[in-house]
């Protein structure tokens, strides 16, 4: 692989605090190696702006491995950059020309408040999982994990929707804001396993108010979530999802 | 569950928009294989016929009440959709995401719809409306549709706005239709393949065929 | 002061009898008692779903702005459980067996078997929870091997096991916050932790978005706040994984045990630059199919597909033909050290090695060939099948190669090379998980209990949960069931306005150093004399040097680094120097207890104390014991010997050849 060097001109969103009004600044940053990661590249331009007295820039990261969900940031019209399948922290330099203008803004959605500059409050995802994104199993209850075989393709399918790393890239690429596939991984996980049958109904239920309740738009199935999702979690688990409650509408005792 | 949440969760809204929407996608069927008989080139002679059965018997009547009550249920539905989830954003993005992650017409929806509506109150007020007033709204005697048609697609913009009401058409169906069965929870990946090949197909060929009966008077290439 | 109250009796009895003999706690009287949990990876949000889940006031803990977000989710390979689904021979005894060998004999042998024990419990109730890991057709759990053992007893999730484990506990935790039983804080940071009466009795936490100190009561505080590789600056730890909480409970009177004992794993990708701001590891699991090597020649130019399998030289078989490419991490870091360090690097640092998928690739594609009954098969179709299962197996760690390396690994070999990954070391506990300090406790890669001196793969998962979801709901409630009398502290006890005043006062000091340097620069320089003097190899005279320049280091923070922004506000870089500074203090402990330990055990490798072979030379004789650091005072510290009885075992010169 090539190495080179690039300057940027940044144009970032700079917000005090949850109640600022907020605005778009631009930064010059220079010899880039294609190397470094985005976020890596972000560590030097906020080097840059302690030394010369500014307030450097906030934003959300963690295991910069692409698994933690904690990173976000809306790079150029897409929510984790251009790379297909990436999160911010893995999309790396050489995805940018030299002279580029990068525009850096945090995830939009009224449900995600900014925090500050690049920083937004996910905690409503915590909340939908606490409606019900769990099975209800207390430590010590299980039986052996061989007693109940479960068919490889199910497996694997939940294990597909369980990817979701919950960074919100769905709701930020969404028209309408929407939550639904961050909420239906997570019906598609446990409804695909035996163990989350006896739960299934009240769950779909339960998530669904609790996404309506924080603010979420309605899914339009317009895919663009699927096309941002860094785990690639495919949208027919919202069609999952949508038979799920639709089932639940008709069987479901409560 | 109540049937409230049922309908009115932003799942339930979908229900709602998918159930009505595959009604109404049922109803195009009836319609334009019934309008494809001008096509006879019989001057309008079995056009007319299946025209007088749809207005004439009580029983096409009666499913005509349920196919408004599905048509307004879907517009309101769907107006009311679009206003809500566009008010989710707060502060829009200063780049946007276009159609890097989606078609510009699944995006755009609520538009399609909008046009559609307004090329559907002028096709009312072309046809049903006077119809249904010569008729006094009950079993009454009909005007000749077919002779109505020729005099309406004489006129250019009437033909112009049938025209691009049926390209609206075609690019809400192109969408609509797939998103239904999605939305009504077709998931696997054998059926979706096969739903989007007649999602699409349905979309071409029933815009087309609608577009070209306006075409057809106005050219004279019927007689 | 440091007493590990082993229970009395046979090994494998130990663990039943303790659960049969300690004391209870009602369920009226769980309702009245606070426990506060610091960290929600795996031991935090297990242990906290469970205290939840048995009736306790439960508050939460964690600096990320959600509980799923803690670095336990980037565990890739997966959990070891001794459930000899495989019929291979696996027992709890086997378990319990190659985790003390793996560990170099510096590990308790009580709490290990316990973690044996428990361990098929572990997957029991994680596929109870939904978690969805790795099954063969006909629908049952699948194994694959990891290093350091003959058996195939880990469960794993594709690369993401850790993943998924935490997802696990997190939902049972969500659940419990749901149900009210547990409070949930993120965006919190623990800074102290406040002592009354010699027992902990609560924490000074700092809301990390409006900056206020918070005072939190609890009538037993658990601390699951991961490790302290970052001491190191990089590492594969998460950008802010921290040892402050542990830290702040060391200077509050809990021990802190064998701080030099790091982990440094082999498969890493290799710094690429100085922009780097961490390490990414690459799983253990690809020592299974992967084949590691270095070219014959020292300073060899070609590309690695250029070189002929005759002028390759596949160290790791050839030294340890036995346990080849999955001889346990310290033995497999150290050689790939040496033969860098011999000159036969690879990549443009020459601080690398391959590890080749080449003949896996062949080996599986001819498998694909022979089950579809094919004959005449071309090299290439052969080559392309393979890929295809190597895909399967192992695709999500070749796309992560492939997005930070920009080369493709299914063509070319990963580079590799090793980093720091996982600290044995932590706070001293006894055999019911408590500290020194009497209501303080600390669960998984925070405590220093079950690897010893080194850490098998796939036993951090193991740990973590063993502790929140099997030990800590019996050893805790054989406390509290002497507290049910204790009534909840008010917080405005002087005890907690002394040490929020504490933490304020260094807060502010911080502030007012206004110097030139950013924390970020001091930590690389932490971290730069930590891994060239403490790290892979040590030594007396670069230990000795260390410990000074870490001193100058320290007075240079605290004159010189320079904070952005204000106190009561969202200040990262604030955030970041509270644990720099944790850090540096850290660093001096580690070089004394590294000096201290005049022998080669585990990942701690002594220079001066080697085999002729270059294997790591214990002295049982000497250094048998753990070494608990109790804090005096600012750069002064004593030590306490805990020696290690092997009832059991009979530790021996660990052999993988």
């Amino acid at each position: 692989m090539e190495h080179y060097n690039m300057n940027l001109t940044l144009k970032i969103w700079r917000q005090k605090n949850k109640d600022d009004k907020g605005g778009f600044q631009s930064y010059q940053v220079k010899d880039i190696s294609s190397e470094m990661s985005f976020l890596e590249m972000l560590d030097v331009l906020n080097e840059q702006l302690i030394h010369s007295g500014q307030d450097p820039i906030a934003f959300d990261h963690d295991c910069r491995e692409g698994i933690c969900g904690m990173c976000s940031l809306y790079i150029n019209g897409k929510p984790h950059g251009e790379w297909k399948g990436n999160t911010t922290c893995q999309l790396h330099m050489r995805a940018f020309k030299d002279g580029e203008t990068v525009t850096i803004e945090p995830w939009r959605a009224k449900a995600f408040p900014v925090i500050k500059d690049l920083i937004v409050d996910r905690s409503p995802f915590d909340r939908i999982i606490q409606a019900g994104g769990y099975i209800s199993v207390n430590t010590g209850n299980a039986v052996d994990g061989n007693s109940l075989p479960i068919n490889k393709d199910k497996a694997d399918a939940s294990f597909a929707a369980a990817m979701c790393i919950g960074c919100g890239a769905c709701v930020a690429a969404c028209k309408n804001s929407s939550a639904m596939l961050f909420l239906s991984a997570k019906v598609a996980h446990l409804a695909l396993l035996p163990q989350g049958e006896p739960e299934r109904h009240s769950r779909v239920m339960n998530m669904v108010a609790q996404m309506d309740k924080e603010g979420f738009g309605a899914c339009t199935n317009t895919g663009a979530c699927e096309a941002t999702c860094p785990k690639e979690i495919s949208i027919a688990n919202i069609a999952r999802l949508n038979l799920e409650y639709l089932t639940a509408s008709i069987v479901a005792e409560k | 569950m109540t049937w409230k949440q049922v309908f009115t969760s932003s799942v339930g809204k979908k229900l709602v928009m998918g159930f009505t929407g595959i009604f109404l996608i049922l109803f195009l069927i009836v319609h334009v294989s019934l309008n494809a008989c001008i096509w006879a080139n019989d001057g309008g002679d079995m056009f007319n016929k299946g025209a007088h059965f749809m207005g004439a018997n009580w029983v096409p009547r009666i499913l005509e009440i349920g196919l408004f009550a599905g048509l307004i249920i879907h517009i309101i539905q769907g107006l009311a959709l679009e206003l809500s989830n566009r008010s989710k954003r707060g502060i829009g993005y200063a780049v946007n995401y276009g159609n890097k992650g989606s078609k510009w017409y699944s995006r755009s929806m609520g538009l399609l719809g909008t046009i559609i509506l307004l090329f559907l109150i002028l096709h009312l007020s072309n046809f049903w409306f006077p119809n249904r007033s010569h008729q006094g709204f009950l079993l009454g005697e009909e005007i000749n549709l077919y002779q109505k048609m020729q005099e309406v697609f004489s006129e250019l913009w009437v033909v112009i706005v049938y025209v691009l009401g049926c390209i609206s058409l075609g690019y809400h169906l192109a969408h609509g239709f797939q998103s239904a069965f999605k939305t009504l929870g077709v998931h696997n990946k054998r059926w979706h393949a096969l739903i989007s090949i007649v999602g699409y197909s349905f979309s071409i060929i029933v815009a087309l065929m609608f577009a070209l009966m306006p075409l057809s008077f106005y050219f004279g290439w019927i007689s | 002061m440091i007493d590990a109250k082993i229970p009395a009796g046979p090994l494998d009895d130990k663990w039943t009898d303790y659960k049969g003999h300690c004391k209870l706690v009602n369920p009226a009287n769980k309702r009245k008692l606070e426990v506060i949990v610091i960290g929600t990876g795996l031991a935090g949000a297990s242990a906290a779903a469970s205290l939840g889940e048995l009736g306790y006031k439960v508050k939460a803990f964690c600096f990320q702005d959600s509980p799923r977000r803690a670095h336990s989710i980037a565990a890739q390979g997966g959990i070891n459980a001794a459930k000899n689904y495989q019929n291979d021979g696996d027992s709890v005894f086997r378990l319990f067996y190659d985790t003390i060998k793996g560990g170099d004999y510096r590990a308790r042998e009580s709490n290990v078997h316990r973690l044996a024990e428990v361990s098929a419990n572990i997957i029991d109730q994680c596929v109870a929870q939904g978690v969805p890991f790795a099954r063969e057709y006909g629908g049952l759990l699948s194994n694959r091997s990891f290093g350091g053992t003959q058996v195939q007893r880990t469960f794993y999730a594709a690369g993401q096991t850790g993943q998924q484990l935490l997802i696990g506990a997190y939902q049972a935790l969500e659940r419990q916050v749901a149900l009210g039983n547990v409070k949930m804080y993120n965006r919190h940071e623990m800074l102290d932790i406040v002592n009354i009466d010699g027992k902990t009795r609560g924490i000074i936490a700092r809301d990390l978005v409006s900056g206020k100190l918070e005072r939190h009561f609890g009538h037993a505080v658990l601390l699951c706040s991961g490790g302290y590789g970052n001491v190191f600056y990089l590492s594969t730890n998460a950008m802010g994984s921290n040892v402050t909480a542990a830290w702040k409970a060391h200077k509050k009177g809990a021990a802190f045990a064998n701080p030099c004992f790091t982990q440094i794993h082999p498969t890493c990708i290799p710094v690429s630059g100085d922009h780097q701001s961490k390490l990414t590891l690459m799983s253990e699991s690809l020592r299974n199919d992967g084949r590691i090597w270095v070219p014959k020649k020292q300073g060899e130019t070609r590309k690695a597909v250029d070189i002929p399998e005759e002028e390759r030289d596949y160290y790791l078989e050839r030294r340890y033909p036995a346990f080849g490419n999955l001889v346990p991490r310290d033995v497999a870091s150290r050689a790939a050290k040496e033969r860098c360090d011999a000159g036969f690097g690879v990549g443009t640092s020459k601080q690398a090695v391959y590890l080749d998928f080449a003949e896996a690739i062949v080996r599986y594609g001819k498998i694909e060939v022979g089950k579809e009954g094919r004959e005449n098969v071309s090299e290439e179709d052969i080559i392309v099948l393979g890929k295809e299962v190597v895909k399967e197996k192992y695709g999500n760690l070749f796309d992560m190669y492939e997005k930070i390396t920009g080369e493709n690994p299914y063509e070319l070999p990963m580079r590799i090379y090793p980093a720091v990954h996982y600290t044995m070391g932590g706070l001293w506990v006894d055999y019911e998980l408590q500290t020194s300090v009497k209501g303080l406790y600390a669960l998984g890669e925070a405590n220093f209990s079950d690897h010893g001196a080194n850490r098998l793969g796939a036993s951090a998962l193991m740990q973590g949960l063993a502790d929140g979801y099997f030990v800590i709901p019996y050893t805790l409630g054989n406390y509290l069931a002497d507290e049910i009398y204790s009534k909840a502290i008010p917080t405005d006890h002087p005890a907690f306005v002394e040490a929020e005043k504490e933490v304020s006062d260094r807060i502010n000091t911080l502030m007012n150093i206004k110097g030139s340097q950013s924390v970020e620069s001091l930590h690389k320089r932490l971290g730069k004399i930590m891994w060239d003097k403490c790290g892979m190899a040590r030594n007396a005279e670069g230990l000795k040097q260390a410990i000074e320049e870490i001193k100058a280091l320290k007075k240079e923070f605290w004159s010189d680094v320079k904070i952005p922004g204000i106190i009561n506000e969202y200040n990262p870089e604030l955030d970041k120097a509270n644990r720099v500074a944790d850090f540096i203090e850290l660093g001096e402990l580690m070089c004394i207890d590294a000096l201290n330990r005049n022998e080669s055990c585990g990942g701690h490798f002594r220079e001066e104390y080697q085999t002729p072979e270059g294997e790591a030379l214990r002295d049982d004789a000497n250094y048998m014991y753990v070494a608990a650091w109790e804090f005096k005072s600012e750069g002064n510290w004593e030590l306490h010997k805990e020696p290690l009885k092997y009832e059991v075992i009979k530790p021996t010169q660990r052999n993988y050849k």
